[in-house]
């Protein structure tokens, strides 16, 4: 499942949620990409579920933050059409609003 | 493969009616159909004629409008949710005894079965909220 988080982890608990699942895909969006910061408060949860978890993070959000540089190891940029790959290539998805 | 799309969150609130509006580009570019784009709760704003951005901001709605134009998209707003939020076309101004409209081009009102009827026929359901 493709799980879509556009709310900052320092404002709701989407990412613990969507992990909370066991495996999967997480796409970071709009504000849920501040998840993605080299060196944030997510970065030890994220990097310890990268063998379950795929993390990509939507690109424009990313240099709309300043944070294109500052990306976890592990976490891959995507673009709009990268979005909608992830969308075509999983069965389902849930955005956590 | 065919897309629909739930905006659930007005233009110029947060992020959710711009980040859909790209997704829905970049599902038309990648060559895929979008069967439905459905507006709900706050989302029905997005179908106002009446909204005047300043000049230098993008003017979502009339983006909504052109894409809708530009490749026959379906998009239809809940009526419930838009009657609430005085969202209103021709024939909720005769049922509801309004004196006006302002539902924008390209839009249409509807029931919450044609959202159902999108998660029906449509391969994937992405939403867009806040």
């Amino acid at each position: 499942m493709l799980h879509i988080i556009n709310k900052s982890p320092y404002d709701r608990c989407a990412v613990d949620s969507a992990l909370a699942t066991g495996a999967g895909v997480i796409l970071l969006i709009e504000d849920g990409v501040y998840a993605a910061v080299k060196g944030g408060a997510e970065e030890k949860k994220i990097k310890g579920a990268l063998g379950r978890f795929k993390f990509y993070a939507l690109i424009a959000d990313l240099e709309a933050r300043g944070l294109g540089d500052r990306v976890i190891d592990g976490i891959t940029p995507v673009d709009y059409a990268g979005f909608v790959d992830l969308v075509a290539e999983n069965k389902t998805c849930q955005s956590w609003l | 493969m065919k897309f629909s799309i739930l905006v659930n969150e007005g233009p110029y609130t947060h992020q959710a009616s711009d980040t859909a509006y790209q997704f829905a580009k970049a599902v038309l570019a990648k060559g895929h159909e979008i069967f439905r784009i459905f507006y709900y709760h706050d989302g029905v704003n997005n179908a106002t004629r009446l909204t005047t951005p300043p000049q230098d901001d993008r003017n979502i709605v009339a983006r909504w409008s052109k894409l809708a134009e530009e490749h026959k998209l379906d998009m239809v707003v809940c009526v419930a949710a838009a009657q609430r939020r005085g969202i209103v076309d021709e024939g909720e101004m005769k049922r509801n005894g309004k004196d006006a409209t302002n539902l924008a081009p390209g839009f249409r009102i509807s029931g919450l079965g044609q959202l159902i009827e999108a998660g029906i026929q449509s391969d994937r359901l992405v939403v867009f909220g806040d």
